[in-house]
C-alpha cells in the first residue's frame, strides 16, 4: 500500500490553507498524484465516494472550478448536484444560513461552496453536519487553487522547497494570492509579490514576503511567475488608470519574462485576460503551465474529496 | 414609613467616594424631592427626620452614569429597542441618563418629534432619557435643522448620530449657528470616500481575513477638518468617538490651543481590538471599526490623562436578521448599556485607570457637556445614584441581558464589578438579586 492510500487528513472541512500543516498539504499532493493516474486511464473511476452526495453550492458564477469539482466527485463515484445561485431561493431573499440549513436537511456528505463574501464558507460550515470545502470566499482563500498550483510546480520542478515564486497583479482582491502565499511558504518556497501599490493590500509584508512594484526586479531570478486576473471593474481609473498602462508596467510579456530564470515557468489561475495581465504568446508559450494547472485541478479536488470522505461517519 | 410616602430618603450604611482624593469611606446620602439634600460621613447612620431608610449594607454609592450615545429604535424600529427596554438595560448597567440618538424613523429633526420622544420616554422609561436632535434635516448632511427650536423643545445637543456631515460648508454654518444657542455639536468622524467598501480596521489582520479595510485616516482627516472649522467659528464641538492615536494628537493640539473641543471614546474601543473579530464574528463589527491593540492602549492612556473626556456605550441594538449574515454584509453595532461599567472595570483592574476617573468619564464629564446637573455627588444635584460592587464577579449571558437585541461583544465574558442598586430621582428602580 502506498503512503497516499493510508493518508489521514486530520480536518473535517477544507476552509483554507491557513491552519494546514506541511504534512497535511504534502499528504494531499501525494494522494493527488494517484488521482492524476486515474484521470489518465480510460476507465476514470474510483469508488471511494460511492453512495455519497456532493452538493456544489456556487453563489458566484464559475465555469472551471465548478466543473472541476463536479468531475472530481463523479470520478470518485459520488452523486453530484450543482446548485447555482441564478435558480435558487437566494434570489428570493433567503439568507445564507437558511440555505445552509435547508441543504443540510437533505443530508449531503460534502458541500462545495463558493461565495462572494469573505468568511461566508466558515459561517456555513458552522451550521451544517457534513464536510465543507471552500471553493473561494471573497478575497479570503481559495485553498484548492493553491494546492493544484503546488502540485503543478512540484511535478515540473521536482520540488517546491527553495524555489522563488513571484505572484504578480491584483494581490489586494485575490483569494488565490492569499492561499498561495500561505501554501508556498509552508512548503519552503520564497514568495515575492508584485503589483501597483493600489493593488497591494496593507500589511501584506507581515506574511514574510518581499513586495515589489517593479515587475522586472520582482521577476529577476524567479523560478515561477504566477499571474493573477485583473477584474474588469478595476481597470478604468479606480485602481489602475487604464488597460494599456497596466499592461505596459504589469502585463507579462516576453521581455519581462526574460528577467526570470531561463527555465522559469508561467502560471495563471484563469480565466485569463489576454493583453491585460498576460501576453498571448507567453500564455501559449513553451514556459506556460496554464493548461496543466487545469488538469491538476481535477486531481487535487479528487484528493481533497477522498481525504475528507475518509473521515466521514461510516467512511 | 414606606419609601413612597416619606418626603426624604436616607441611604444609610453606605460607602462614599471622595471625587478629588478618590478615597472611599463610610457615609450616607439624604435625598429630597429627587435631589441630593446632603451626604457625608455623619449620615452613615440615622436617624434622619421624616425619612424612609434604605440600608445599603456597606455598598459603594456613586453617581449614576450618563451615556452620551445610545441608539434606541423608538420611534420606527421598536423591534430593536424601545425606551422601556433600553431603560431596563440602562438601569441594570447603572446608567441613569441615556442620550438617545436622532437616527430614528422619523429622524429627530423636528421640535414635535423631540416632544414626542420626551413624553414617550417620560411615560415608559425607568431612567432619564435626553435627546440629541439632528444637526441637519433628515441627518442627510445638507441643510441645517432648527437648532434653536430643537433646543427649546428640550434637545441637549445636535448631531447626525452615526452619519458624518461631509459638506464642510454645512458643518461650518452649523457650528457657527449653534453658538448662538450654546448647543454642543457632536460629530461622527468618518470620511465615506476613504471608508469605501471597508468593514474593519485596515491592516494585516484585514488582509488575512480578505476583508476590505478602513484606514484610521478616514477618521483623522475628518477630525482635522472639523478643528479648522472650530477655529473659524468658535462653535462648541465634541468628537463623538475617536479610535486611533493620530486623532489624539489632533485633539491634544486643539485643546492646547484653547479651542472649545472635547471628545469621546466607546467602551468597545477601550476594551477590545481588531483581533477580537476572530473568525468573522459579526457582533464585533462596529462603526468606527475596532482598531489595533496599540491604538486601544493609546485610547486608555488618553482617558487617564483627560485628553479623552467622555466614555460612551455606543449602544446599538441589531437583531438576528441584521447580524446573522456574512461579516461584510451585516450591520455594524453592539449593545453596551448594561455592560459599560463592568467592562470599564477591566481597565481599573489592569491598573490603567483609576475608578474615580472611569466614573468621571462616564458620569460627570458627559453630564457637564450637555448641561445636566447630574453625574456628581453634590448638594442640589439630581439624586441619580447607583450602588456598585467593584469586585462582584459575573458572566455576561446574552439571554439574560435586558436589551431586546442580544448583540453583545462580551458574550460569555467574565466581568468583575456589578451594579446592585439603581436610584433615579430618589426612586429605587433596580436591584440586583
Amino acid at each position: 500500500m502506498s503512503a497516499a492510500s493510508t493518508f489521514v487528513f486530520p480536518h473535517r472541512h477544507l476552509l483554507g490553507i491557513e491552519g494546514l500543516s506541511r504534512p497535511d498539504i504534502e499528504g494531499l499532493l501525494d494522494l493527488a498524484e494517484e488521482e492524476v493516474e486515474i484521470s489518465r486511464q480510460i476507465e476514470k473511476k474510483k469508488s471511494s465516494l460511492r453512495g455519497r452526495t456532493q452538493i456544489n453550492l456556487f453563489f458566484e458564477a464559475s465555469t472551471r472550478t465548478q466543473s472541476s469539482f463536479e468531475l472530481a466527485g463523479k470520478r470518485l463515484g459520488a452523486d453530484v448536484m450543482n446548485m447555482s445561485v441564478a435558480n435558487s431561493s437566494v434570489k428570493k431573499g433567503e439568507t445564507l444560513i437558511d440555505t445552509a440549513m435547508t441543504l443540510n436537511a437533505m443530508r449531503p456528505d460534502i458541500i462545495i461552496v463558493r461565495h462572494h463574501a469573505a468568511g461566508a464558507v466558515h459561517l456555513l460550515a458552522r451550521k451544517v453536519d457534513c464536510s465543507v470545502v471552500n471553493a473561494g470566499d471573497g478575497a479570503h482563500e481559495h485553498p484548492t487553487q493553491a494546492l493544484l498550483d503546488a502540485l503543478t510546480i512540484r511535478r515540473n520542478k521536482g520540488r517546491i522547497e527553495g524555489l522563488t515564486v513571484a505572484i504578480c497583479g491584483d494581490i489586494a482582491h485575490s483569494r488565490v494570492a492569499r492561499s498561495n502565499i500561505i501554501c508556498l511558504q509552508a512548503l519552503g518556497a520564497r514568495v515575492r509579490l508584485c503589483g501597483p501599490p493600489t493593488l497591494i493590500p496593507t500589511g501584506v509584508e507581515r506574511y514574510g514576503v518581499e513586495v515589489f512594484t517593479d515587475m522586472r526586479r520582482a521577476l529577476d531570478g524567479a523560478d515561477i511567475v504566477m499571474m493573477l486576473r485583473l477584474q474588469r471593474e478595476r481597470m478604468n481609473g479606480s485602481f489602475v488608470p487604464s488597460v494599456p498602462e497596466y499592461f505596459h508596467y504589469y502585463g507579462l510579456d516576453r521581455e519581462k519574462l526574460s528577467y526570470a530564470k531561463p527555465d522559469a515557468l508561467v502560471m495563471h489561475p484563469g480565466p485569463m485576460n489576454r493583453g491585460v495581465e498576460i501576453a498571448s504568446d507567453v500564455a501559449d508559450g513553451a514556459q506556460s503551465l496554464i493548461r496543466e494547472q487545469v488538469e491538476m485541478g481535477v486531481a487535487i479536488r479528487m484528493a481533497v474529496l477522498e481525504a475528507l470522505a475518509r473521515r466521514l461517519p461510516n467512511g | 414609613m414606606s419609601l413612597s410616602s416619606a418626603s426624604r430618603l436616607h441611604l444609610k450604611n453606605a460607602r462614599l467616594m471622595d471625587p478629588v482624593t478618590a478615597l472611599v469611606s463610610p457615609g450616607g446620602v439624604v435625598v429630597r424631592d429627587g435631589l441630593i439634600e446632603g451626604f457625608g460621613a455623619e449620615l452613615a447612620r440615622g436617624p434622619v427626620a421624616d425619612a424612609a431608610v434604605l440600608d445599603c449594607g456597606g455598598a459603594l454609592i456613586v453617581p449614576g452614569l450618563v451615556d452620551l450615545r445610545a441608539f434606541i429604535g423608538e420611534p420606527g424600529e421598536e423591534y430593536r429597542e424601545t425606551f422601556r427596554s433600553a431603560s431596563l438595560a440602562a438601569a441594570a448597567g447603572g446608567v441613569t441618563t441615556v442620550v438617545a440618538q436622532p437616527n430614528t424613523t422619523p429622524v429627530v429633526d423636528d421640535p414635535a418629534v423631540v416632544d414626542f420622544v420626551l413624553r414617550r420616554a417620560r411615560d415608559t422609561s425607568l431612567v432619564n432619557i435626553a435627546v440629541a436632535a439632528a444637526l441637519t434635516k433628515g441627518c442627510r448632511g445638507q441643510e441645517m435643522s432648527e437648532i434653536g427650536l430643537l433646543k427649546e423643545a428640550g434637545a441637549v445637543a445636535v448631531t447626525d448620530g452615526d452619519k458624518p456631515v461631509t459638506n464642510a460648508q454645512v458643518m461650518r454654518r452649523a457650528l457657527s449657528y449653534a453658538r448662538v444657542f450654546d448647543m454642543p455639536v457632536i460629530h461622527h468622524l468618518e470620511d465615506p470616500d476613504l471608508v469605501g467598501q471597508g468593514v474593519m480596521n485596515e491592516g494585516e489582520f484585514a488582509t488575512r481575513l480578505g476583508l476590505p479595510g478602513i484606514p484610521t485616516a478616514a477618521e483623522t482627516i475628518m477630525l482635522e477638518r472639523d478643528i479648522r472649522l472650530v477655529q473659524l467659528t468658535g462653535g462648541r464641538y465634541h468628537a463623538a468617538m475617536v479610535t486611533c492615536r493620530d486623532s489624539l494628537d489632533v485633539i491634544r493640539r486643539a485643546k492646547q490651543a484653547g479651542l472649545p473641543v472635547t471628545c469621546g471614546v466607546s467602551i468597545n474601543h477601550l476594551t477590545l481590538n481588531e483581533f477580537d473579530i476572530g473568525e468573522y464574528r459579526t457582533f464585533l463589527k462596529l462603526n468606527p471599526p475596532l482598531r489595533s491593540e496599540e491604538d486601544r492602549l493609546a485610547m486608555v492612556e488618553a482617558v487617564a490623562e483627560g485628553v479623552i473626556d467622555v466614555i460612551v456605550s455606543d449602544h446599538n441594538p441589531q437583531d438576528v436578521e441584521t447580524k446573522r449574515l456574512t461579516f461584510a454584509e451585516c450591520e455594524p453595532g453592539a449593545i453596551g448599556l448594561e455592560t459599560m461599567l463592568s467592562a470599564g472595570m477591566r481597565l481599573v483592574e489592569a491598573g490603567q485607570l483609576r475608578l474615580s476617573r472611569l466614573l468621571e468619564a462616564m458620569a460627570d464629564a458627559p453630564a457637564k457637556l450637555i448641561g445636566l446637573d447630574a453625574g456628581r455627588m453634590a448638594k442640589g444635584a439630581r439624586a441619580d445614584l447607583i450602588a456598585f460592587d467593584p469586585e462582584m464577579p459575573w458572566v455576561v449571558e446574552a439571554a439574560g441581558l435586558h436589551s431586546l437585541c442580544k448583540n453583545t461583544p462580551f458574550e460569555d465574558a467574565r466581568m468583575s464589578g456589578k451594579v446592585t442598586m439603581t436610584i433615579v430621582a430618589g426612586r429605587l428602580i433596580h436591584t440586583y438579586r
